[in-house]
Order: structure tokens, then C-alpha cells, then sequence
């Protein structure tokens, strides 16, 4: 039976550690190498870095970030942000990436993400969607850290993309981001129940039961949490054992 | 020994390149290539063929590099060296491919590539995550390896083996979804050994040590 997956979620900025990561053990609380080193010793599914201040001049600092990890870690590693090219997507899976995540470029220009999977395969294209509820039952894309609405209805959008070859999509609530009052359940089930592909669900987990209600009422394949692992509030064993009490199947290392 | 990963353009090698060569020190199995060169695939003494992507596009990129292509169905069909695919390079070894359009196959095992229906229509496709296998027949590469151990896959099309023989092991995914086949020097894995951590390096070396 397929298992849910859980995704701790690195956010890098000059190939450090946003805030920082604070597990026993670790030598370096600012590496993204040595916090993934860790979650996959832990019993990680999958790990993603995004990289929230993207620009020209460092990618090359993320290109090595995601080559050390390749060397170091054998489970799949999505890299996010400023992908806005299928050249970028091309540098980024040379350099060791399994999958690459569009965002903003894909609002702008959504045949990005045919390009991409026509060359490379949809295994291997996520498409980021971050959405904010304007009305009940009605959800929004927003770019630019949620600040800036573009009137596209998520819904909708995530049929297009998915439709266009997004092989994954990672879906980002957020009225709900940092909150830790958990998912946002109804925008999560509806993209779920709209699309075919895997959803993975992220945005405001604060605790463990967040986890499980992203599942069973979300209806999310994956979830993906950074801050309460990042801070050692649960580990990623703990997370899966919780889910697993729950009736979910986890991978339990 | 020279353990010569294909590189016909398809897909990502970087990580299965690093996880056969941390393989290959660690269980002293010689050296691993990456490599494009027809020669190096004719002399090495075992082969790897990854590929991502649709079933048609890597099977044209294949016979595109008609002295990759040669020298690979020489040493396998003819010298019988040790093969592995993976993800679609496993895929390519069957009779048919049924994805966007028909098309040859290797034809090394007997059987079709189709999309994956599972019987749940709320399951998902692509297949993606992490899967526990059921050994179907005992064979070298699951030495160590368990019914109930979990491996990494990401598809949406899946082979269909003719032979109950051929196929090693498989997934349930609201119906079965094979995951290892096999006959004489050949193997074929529908998941990322390179992705599957603990499980999948064991396989790899497994592979590496093999002698058929």
C-alpha cells in the first residue's frame, strides 16, 4: 500500500538555514546539507529546500547546496523557488535535484510547466500554488509572499497546471502559513478532490493532529511541515507513529 | 570491474551515479561510469539503464545512439553481462510500450507498459511514494531484503508481465503494480533503488555483487 509522506521543508537563503534548525546533534544549525542529513536519518520521505530570496547572482550557492545533499541523502529532494525557466529546471536536476517546483513563473506563464514536463518528464515538475480564501469556498492565487493577488481562482488554476503535466502540486494556504492553527482543510480537499496528480498540503501546521486532519479531511497525499521540526517540538518518527495511531499507512523506519 | 550507468539524455543521473559509486566502494565493487561512449558500454562488465519520461521519447533516444544501442544488445543478449533497468529503463525492457502511442520495446521480457488504473478511482496517478513490496521469487538482489520493505516510485504507467515467472516482486496499489522483474542476466526496477534509501543502496550493491 502506497504510504502518506512527510516532507520537512528547508527555506534557504544564501545557502543558509532561514532562522535556523535546531536538532540535537547537529553541528551546524545553519546548513541545509547537515539539517538534511538529519531528517533523513530520521525517517524523512522526501525533503525540500526553497530558496525564498532567489536571485541571479546566487543560485550558484544553491546549485552546490543541492549537490552536497545528492552526495549525502538518498531519498527524492525538491528544490523551489526563483525556478523560472526550463533552463533552471534543467541546472537545478543536473546538480541533483529529483524535482523542481515552479511558482510564480507558472501564475505568469503556465505553458512553463508543458515545456518542462515535455523535456523532462512530470515526475519531476511541481507546481507551487499559494492561495488565500477571498470569500467561503472561494480561494485565490497570490504571488510575492501572499501580498500580491492575481484574481485567479486556485481551483482552477491547479486543474490547469495539472492538466498541462504538473506531475505534483504543493499547495500553500496562506491565511494559514505560520499560524499553527493547522491546514486550511476545505481549500486543501477541494484542489485534492479537482485534480488527479498528488497534492501535498502546507501552510500552518502547529501540531500533530494538523498533520492527520491534512489526510483524512484534506484529503493531501504528502504534508509538508517546517517549524515544528525544525525546532525539535516533535521528531519526524513521532509525526509518523501519530499518523500511523491514526489509521493513516506511514513508512515507519 | 567497470559498472557503466548509460547516459542516453534521459533523465537525471546525478543521484544514481552517486549511490552505485558509494555502493561500489563500500562492498568494493569496482568502479562506476557514467558514460555515453559505445566502446565503454561494449567493455564494461555490468550495465545500468535509467530513464525518465514518456515510454516513446526514451526508447527513440535509445536507438537514437545506434552504437550505444548495439553495444548494449550485444553484451546483454549476446555476452550475457549483468543488467539493470530502472524507473522507464526497466520499462523498456518489455514487448510494448502502451503510452501515447505504440511502440517496440527490448522484448527481454515478455509483457506491455499501460497506465495504471487502480481499481480505487480516489487513488492517485502518478503512482508517487513510498510502497512496501511483496517478493513474488527469491533472486541475489534481495539479499537482506524483506516482503514489507518500502522503496520510492514515482510513475504512471506500469509493465504488465506475460510470465508469472518474470516478475520478481510488486506494489498494491488497488490492484498489483509490478516492481521487480528478472530472467537469466537481466533485471529490471520499476522504483528508484538510488531514492529508497537504506533499502534501495542494499539493492544496489546487491546488483553490484551479483554474478550470474
Amino acid at each position: 500500500m502506497l504510504k502518506t509522506r512527510i516532507i520537512p521543508c528547508l527555506d534557504v537563503a544564501d545557502g543558509r538555514v532561514v532562522k535556523g534548525v535546531n536538532f540535537v546533534g547537529l553541528r551546524d544549525a545553519g546548513d541545509p546539507v547537515d539539517a538534511a542529513i538529519a531528517y533523513d536519518a530520521a525517517g524523512a520521505d522526501e525533503l525540500c529546500f526553497l530558496d525564498i530570496h532567489a536571485t541571479h547572482e546566487n543560485r550558484g550557492t544553491m546549485f552546490d547546496l543541492v549537490t552536497r545533499t545528492a552526495e549525502h541523502c538518498y531519498i527524492p529532494l525538491t528544490v523551489g523557488g526563483g525556478v523560472r525557466t526550463v533552463a533552471d529546471v534543467r541546472a537545478l536536476l543536473l546538480a541533483g535535484a529529483d524535482k523542481v517546483s515552479f511558482n510564480s513563473a507558472a501564475v505568469a506563464d503556465p505553458d512553463v510547466i508543458s515545456r518542462a514536463a515535455d523535456q523532462f518528464g512530470s515526475q519531476c515538475i511541481v507546481c507551487a500554488i499559494d492561495a488565500k480564501t477571498v470569500s467561503p469556498g472561494k480561494w485565490e492565487i497570490f504571488t510575492h509572499g501572499g501580498r500580491k493577488p492575481t484574481g485567479i481562482d486556485a481551483v482552477e488554476f491547479a486543474k490547469r497546471v495539472a492538466a498541462k503535466g504538473a506531475g505534483e502540486i504543493l499547495l500553500t494556504s496562506m491565511d494559514r502559513d505560520g499560524t499553527k492553527q493547522g491546514f486550511n482543510l476545505p481549500l486543501t480537499r477541494a484542489i485534492s478532490d479537482a485534480v488527479s496528480v498528488p497534492v501535498i498540503a502546507s501552510g500552518g501546521v502547529g501540531n500533530l493532529d494538523h498533520l492527520v486532519e491534512g489526510v483524512t479531511k484534506g484529503g493531501a497525499s504528502a504534508v509538508l511541515a517546517a517549524s515544528i521540526f525544525h525546532f525539535g517540538e516533535f521528531t519526524v518518527s513521532q509525526a509518523k507513529h501519530h499518523m500511523a495511531a491514526a489509521g493513516i499507512p506511514m513508512r515507519l523506519t | 570491474m567497470l559498472t557503466a550507468i548509460i547516459d542516453y539524455e534521459s533523465g537525471n543521473l546525478h543521484s544514481a551515479h552517486k549511490a552505485f559509486e558509494r555502493m561500489a566502494r563500500e562492498t568494493d565493487a569496482g568502479q562506476v561510469v557514467v558514460t555515453a561512449d559505445a566502446d565503454v558500454v561494449a567493455r564494461a562488465d555490468r550495465l545500468v539503464l535509467p530513464g525518465d519520461g514518456a515510454f516513446p521519447s526514451c526508447m527513440a533516444a535509445l536507438k537514437g545512439k545506434s552504437g550505444i544501442y548495439a553495444a548494449m544488445v550485444e553484451a546483454v543478449k549476446h555476452k550475457g553481462r549483468p543488467f539493470l533497468g530502472i524507473c522507464v529503463g526497466m520499462q523498456l525492457m518489455a514487448s510494448w510500450g502502451r503510452e501515447y502511442e505504440d511502440t517496440e520495446g527490448l522484448d527481454w521480457i515478455s509483457g506491455e507498459v499501460t497506465k495504471i488504473t487502480p481499481a480505487d478511482p480516489a487513488l492517485k496517478v502518478p503512482h508517487m511514494g513510498w510502497n512496501d513490496l511483496v517478493i513474488d521469487h527469491p533472486h541475489p538482489v534481495f539479499n537482506g531484503i524483506a516482503t514489507g520493505d518500502h522503496t520510492y516510485f514515482v510513475h504512471s504507467f506500469h509493465m504488465v508481465v506475460a510470465k508469472p515467472a518474470e516478475r520478481l516482486a510488486h506494489v498494491d496499489y488497488a490492484g498489483d503494480v509490478t516492481a521487480v522483474i528478472g530472467r537469466d542476466t537481466m533485471l529490471g526496477m520499476q522504483f528508484h533503488p538510488e531514492k529508497s534509501q537504506t533499502t534501495g543502496l542494499k539493492m544496489i550493491a546487491n546488483f553490484l555483487n551479483w554474478r550470474p
